[in-house]
Parts: C-alpha cells; sequence; structure tokens
C-alpha cells in the first residue's frame, strides 16, 4: 500500500466476494490498513479459514460469515446476528461477480439470470440488509465494483455489462436516499486488471489489448484496492454517487 | 413515567421539537415534518427503548404519536 488511512483502523467492512481477484487485494489492503474485514464464504470452511488467516497476518481483525449473496434468508440473518452482537458495518464494497461471455443469441435465460442475480441483485440486497445498520453506523461508505464495460458495453459480454451499469444506478440512488444521513455511495469501473478471470486470455489477445490501453498494460488488483481505501476512508468524505473509471486510459 | 409521557419524550428529543408541544394527536408527517427516513429512524430508536420489534409494514399504520402509543400497548399484552 502507498496510503495510509488511520481513519480506517478497526473500521469494520464487508467485502463480498474476498475469495480472489480483486475482491482478495481489497480484503487484505483494508486488513494492512487495520480495518476489521468481514467477508462471506459460501461452504468451504478450510478456505474461509486460511483466508481469516491470512488477512489477519496483514494485521487487521478478520470475520468469515457463510452466505451467498443471491441467498437472502441467509445473508440477513448472518448479518444481523454479526451486527447486533459484534459491531455495526460502517463500509460495504459490494465486489462479488461473475460473468459468461458469449454471444447474446447463445446466452441462455437462466445464464442471465445468474449473472444480474450475483452481479447486480446479490450488490442490492447486501445494502438493503444493512440499511437498519447503516442508520446506525457512522461514516458509511460504500463502494461498488463495476467494470469499464458497464459504460462501454461489450461483445459476448451483454449481460454482464447490462449487471455493472446496473450497479451505477443503483448506487447513486442510494447515495441520494442516504446522504442525509452522511452515508457515501460510490462506483469502481476497472478496466484491464491482471486477475484469474483476464489471465485465461491468450497472450495474443493481450497483446492486442494493451495496444488499445494509453498506459500500456493491464492494471494490478493492488490499484484498485488503493483506489477502494481511499474511498472507504474519510479522505474522500466529499465524494458520493461517483463513478471512477480505473484503466490505465482505455476508455477516454 | 407513563408509557404515553415517555414516546414523547423520546419524539422530542429526536425531533428537537419542545415536549410541550406534542400530544397523542400530534401527526409525524403533518406537524412534525418526518420524512420516510426519519420514520425509520424513529421506528429504531422506539425498538430499542422498549425492546419490541415493530415490522416495517406495521409502520405504514402509525401516523400519531397517540397510534403509537395505542400499538405499544397493545404490543405489552
Amino acid at each position: 500500500m502507498i496510503a495510509q488511512y488511520t481513519d480506517l483502523k478497526d473500521k469494520v467492512i464487508l467485502v463480498t466476494g474476498a475469495g480472489r481477484g480483486i475482491g482478495k487485494s481489497i480484503a487484505l489492503a483494508l486488513s494492512a490498513q487495520g480495518a476489521h474485514v468481514v467477508f462471506n464464504y459460501r461452504g468451504d470452511e478450510a478456505k474461509a479459514a486460511a483466508l481469516k488467516e491470512e488477512l489477519q497476518a496483514k494485521g487487521g481483525k478478520a470475520t468469515g460469515l457463510k452466505f451467498d449473496v443471491t441467498d437472502y434468508e441467509a445473508m440477513t440473518k448472518a448479518l444481523d446476528e454479526f451486527t447486533k452482537t459484534v459491531a455495526p458495518i460502517s463500509g460495504l464494497v459490494n465486489n462479488a461477480g461473475i460473468s459468461k461471455d458469449t454471444l447474446l443469441l447463445r446466452l441462455k435465460p437462466d445464464e442471465i439470470s445468474s449473472i444480474i442475480d450475483t452481479n447486480l441483485k446479490g450488490a442490492m440486497m447486501v445494502t438493503q440488509a444493512l440499511s437498519r445498520n447503516f442508520l446506525k453506523a457512522q461514516d458509511v461508505s460504500i463502494v461498488h465494483m463495476s467494470s469499464i464495460v458497464g459504460l462501454m458495453g461489450n461483445a459476448s459480454q451483454a449481460a454482464y455489462a447490462a449487471s455493472k451499469a446496473g450497479l451505477i444506478g443503483f448506487s447513486k440512488s442510494v447515495a441520494k436516499e442516504l446522504a442525509s444521513r452522511n452515508l457515501r455511495s460510490n462506483v469502481i469501473c476497472p478496466g484491464f486488471i491482471q486477475t484469474e478471470m483476464t489471465e485465461a486470455l491468450q497472450d495474443k489477445v493481450k497483446e492486442e489489448y494493451n495496444k488499445s490501453i494509453p498506459l500500456g498494460r493491464f492494471g494490478t488488483a493492488d490499484e484498485v484496492a488503493e483506489l477502494t481505501c481511499f474511498l472507504l476512508s474519510r479522505a474522500s468524505s466529499y465524494l458520493t454517487g461517483e463513478v471512477i473509471k480505473i484503466d490505465g486510459g482505455l476508455y477516454i | 413515567m407513563e408509557l404515553q409521557d415517555k414516546v414523547i419524550k423520546l419524539v422530542s428529543d429526536a425531533t428537537k421539537m419542545d415536549a410541550a408541544n406534542i400530544s397523542l394527536n400530534t401527526s409525524f408527517v403533518d406537524d412534525l415534518n418526518l420524512d420516510s427516513l426519519d420514520m425509520v429512524e424513529l421506528m429504531m430508536k422506539m425498538e430499542d427503548e422498549f425492546g419490541v420489534e415493530i415490522p416495517e409494514d406495521e409502520t405504514e399504520n402509525l401516523k400519531s404519536i397517540g397510534d403509537v402509543v395505542s400499538y405499544l400497548k397493545a404490543k405489552s399484552h
């Protein structure tokens, strides 16, 4: 980490989809800032325990809660129990997401549902489930992980792009609805970031992409984490309803 | 303290409105100018104060101080 934000120390922050990729980098960065990172996991207890240990090694506290972002009942139960018995959650990173790249004409209805349910409805439900808790917490900041694709669209990613664009309208509405309670809501739109998701791309394709990125390279998950920490901290206290691209200039 | 006085004190503290100007007939929206989010917060305070759970769909019927007092009385029986 380059920047240190003292107000993130002991701040309780839920990061969904922290098991890998950008979400994991964010969770690790927040722990390095001294935050209490809460993450959800779907079932693998051993993996959750390993993640908890890895996070705690960075300095902050860590708590794993077992729920899927598409399971409203389990999510509400786990979050209610945590916020009532441990501490109010004052930071949220809606990061959990899936993609299925295929031509629109091949996209099946249940594939569309599953992408929208996880990426958009999941984020909405987590935010909804925490709403009452947010009214009691201080300096609440929410970060939604959208994508540059949500702004520019992309062939073979119609459903993914729609779900990511949906997050922008959602975030702006939350920003307006709860601004009077000093709650902020912002969106990050990453471009091409080195993760397992992009690791799968062929070298030739990657080279082709690099040519279209003014900064000439893929971004790192740590760079996205750096921006996320800034948005969660009071360092960005006058920033809300914003959509920030972090894409090396790809979409200028 | 009577339940009614407790409710009035809580509302007075939350809205900064003088308790002397609050009665059973006081309407949350018309007299106290509370919006829907204010109402949610107020009901959360009631829940904490009186140890009850007020479901979201029931708050719609609670339009005045009197409504809340009757509701809480009914809940405690």
